[in-house]
């Protein structure tokens, strides 16, 4: 009964839970966003001082950066040194 | 008849609905299949698409439709007698609602789990988007109207409920930043703040000091308030103020800070209202002395019904729910049946105790009949007698009824107050998008957006003069808010129509229900809009006659654009579906 109890009580937190860990992910993605393109600033024509250092993180990226021109709005890669569709 | 008779006659219809019909459409109509990839799997980025249980989801979609308005418009319709609003609402749930919310579902999964506007765009085209968008947009502008005369008029009535919805405002945002800021879990606190706001109810309830009355404090009903107006008409404008001022703070904040919590308390509200509902209906089993048709009345129930209970039988806001949030986190399409179906089965459970609480709460047939003495009676008195219902059934539940009206005021100003919140924002959105397709760049800043979002509002709000004087008269409102509404439904319902004939599937079940809407809803507002509002009209309102007059025009447009489309049968059916796979 009481483990019931306890599912009931899980179950309805999660019922309610749910859109607002949805809008948090959302910031976070935003966030992520906001990186990335500094990241790419140097590729977009916006100088970049620590490109050196950057690059170095492209090879982490690329699986990511489908995805990122996809949500901003770009259904074909802007970069041709990146092919990824 | 028993009260419980009739809401038990009234959960079997609902239960066979589930049972037998949305098995039928789901398995004939549209063909679901439990392998077929849902975007919540196809684009999964743990945001936006994320495949959900599909019981978390329905209660997701649940607290996310049910609101005020299932609470209003029935408590006005039961004025053509019991029966006519508990078959629309009992039926219409069945064979329309539950069609919609399902269906809007399943096309949104079946096209990316894009929303019903970008769907007008590729169903009918483009300039059907902009019309859906102006629609949306009315609609948003007379919720906006309506649930602000709704909580004014509350807070007026029931001052013992105004410091608990207050005291709700830093409450949510020490919760806020409690989760935000220290990760603490929102069950808790919220649980809290939720007895908290109880207590100041059962407080304030028993402390007449604490009771906020504008009305006394001005000097009485009789007494001269400000600029002239009396103390009624002024403790309105006061409160229409304060609460667009509120809107204006709430809907420009981040979210975390104010809206999410507030809207964590109030789902628990959804569960308290419900349960006090049921439950006190249950227990002092009382006998419906409304008439079970009214054939004195001065209004007929022809084809006013249809638009007067929108959210509860059918309502096209559920639609942009479904497509906008709930099909993104579908995990397997024929969950759809129960997130979209039994969703309108959960509104149209809210409605149908709404009718019973206000049906079974007087005592003679005729005291029925000197409240709900005329239409207009009706509409402006209407929320008023489902307050004292639910608190007769309140004391089922061994609850005392002055504190019981102001538990349920207080539930219903914050369901109100959620809608206002969300429909300003969305009115922001609207008038943003519509700034950058018009070329108007200032439209899309943020506070010019909301100035203009909340500045018509009140205009909106105040203008309609009602039996109270100034600012009393935002429930004339209410048709053209039930018009907008339905006309969504039946532009959804229409899009459906489209794309299940598109398939080859048999698209009668969306599409009867959706001539049977637009005809109700079209010649509802016709008849308002010239016969009572116009200048050749019984009782001329300029206001109204042109909102009303501009639904119309774009409603009329956008069915025959529609409808083109339908007959032309463009492209290849199942033409979306191919593009998807």
């Amino acid at each position: 009964m009481f483990e019931q109890l306890k599912k009931l009580a899980a179950f309805y937190e999660e019922v309610l839970t749910m859109p607002h860990r949805q809008e948090i992910a959302r910031e976070l993605r935003d966030q992520d966003d906001l990186f990335l393109l500094l990241l790419y600033s140097e590729m977009l024509g916006i100088p970049n001082p620590v490109y050196y250092y950057t690059l170095e993180l492209y090879p982490y990226m690329i699986e990511e950066f489908h995805d990122w021109h996809l949500r901003m709005g770009m259904a074909k890669s802007p970069l041709t040194g990146i092919r990824c569709c | 008849m028993s009260g419980v008779l009739a809401a038990v006659i009234g959960l079997v219809v609902f239960g066979l609905g589930y049972r037998y019909y949305s098995k039928f459409v789901a398995e004939k109509i549209f063909r679901l299949d439990p392998n077929y990839v849902t975007p919540a799997h196809k684009y999964k980025d743990g945001v936006d698409f994320v495949p959900t249980n599909k019981f978390v989801l329905w209660g997701h979609h649940f607290t996310s439709v049910a609101g005020a308005a299932p609470i209003l418009g029935p408590a006005i319709a039961v004025y053509w007698g019991w029966l006519p609003a508990l078959l629309w609402v009992v039926l219409g749930t069945v064979f329309a609602a539950g069609v919609h919310d399902f269906g809007t579902l399943v096309l949104s999964v079946r096209n990316k789990g894009q929303s019903i506007g970008t769907l007008a765009d590729k169903l009918i085209g483009q300039r059907a988007k902009m019309l859906f968008l102006f629609i949306i947009l009315i609609l948003v502008l007379m919720v906006n109207a309506v649930f602000a005369w709704v909580i004014a008029n509350l807070f007026v009535s029931y001052p013992a409920s105004v410091l608990p919805v207050f005291i709700q405002i830093p409450l949510a945002i020490w919760i806020g930043r409690a989760v935000y800021k220290r990760k603490t879990k929102m069950l808790g606190p919220s649980l809290a703040a939720l007895g908290v706001m109880y207590l100041f109810a059962i407080i304030s309830s028993k402390w007449g000091i604490l009771q906020i009355d504008l009305v006394q404090y001005m000097g009485g009903e009789g007494s001269a308030g400000l600029f002239g107006l009396g103390a009624v008409n002024s403790a309105f404008l006061i409160w229409i103020v304060i609460l667009m001022a509120y809107v204006y703070i709430a809907s420009t904040i981040p979210v975390w800070k104010l809206l999410q919590p507030r809207d964590f308390i109030n789902s628990h509200q959804l569960v308290v209202g419900l349960a006090i509902l049921y439950l006190g209906l249950l227990f002092t089993n009382p006998e419906i002395t409304a008439p079970i048709t009214n054939p004195g009345a001065d209004t007929s129930w022809f084809p006013l019904l249809f638009i007067t209970v929108a959210c509860g039988a059918i309502s096209g806001f559920h639609g942009l729910v479904s497509s906008g949030t709930s099909s993104k986190q579908l995990n397997r399409e024929t969950d759809a049946r129960f997130v979209g179906y039994f969703g309108a089965v959960g509104e149209g459970s809210l409605a149908l105790i709404s009718i019973l609480a206000v049906v079974t709460f007087f005592g003679s047939t005729d005291e029925f009949l000197a409240t709900y003495s005329s239409f207009q009676a009706a509409n402006a008195s209407g929320l008023n007698v489902f307050v004292e219902g639910a608190s007769a059934l309140a004391t089922g539940l061994m609850i005392p009824p002055d504190i019981a009206g102001t538990i349920v005021s207080v539930i219903i100003v914050s369901f109100a107050a959620t809608t206002l919140d969300t429909a300003v924002r969305m009115m922001r959105y609207i008038i943003s998008e519509l700034g950058v397709e018009y070329n108007v760049p200032a439209l899309s800043k943020k506070h010019v957006a909301t100035s203009v979002a909340v500045i018509s509002s009140t205009i909106l709000v105040l203008l309609p003069e009602g039996s109270k004087g100034f600012g009393s008269g935002g429930y004339l409102l209410w048709p053209l808010f039930g018009t907008s509404n339905q006309l969504l439904a039946g532009i959804s319902l229409l899009l459906l129509s489209i794309w299940l004939k598109r398939r080859g599937s048999n698209y009668l079940i969306t599409l009867i229900p959706m001539i049977f809407l637009m005809f109700m809803t079209l010649w509802a507002m016709f008849q308002k809009v010239i016969f009572e509002w116009s200048w050749l009209g019984s009782d001329p309102k300029m206001l109204l006659f042109v909102l009303g007059a501009i639904i119309f025009v774009f409603a009329v447009w956008i069915v025959l654009t529609a409808f083109s489309a339908l007959t032309k049968g463009m492209e290849t059916t199942d033409d979306l579906d191919k593009k998807v796979k």
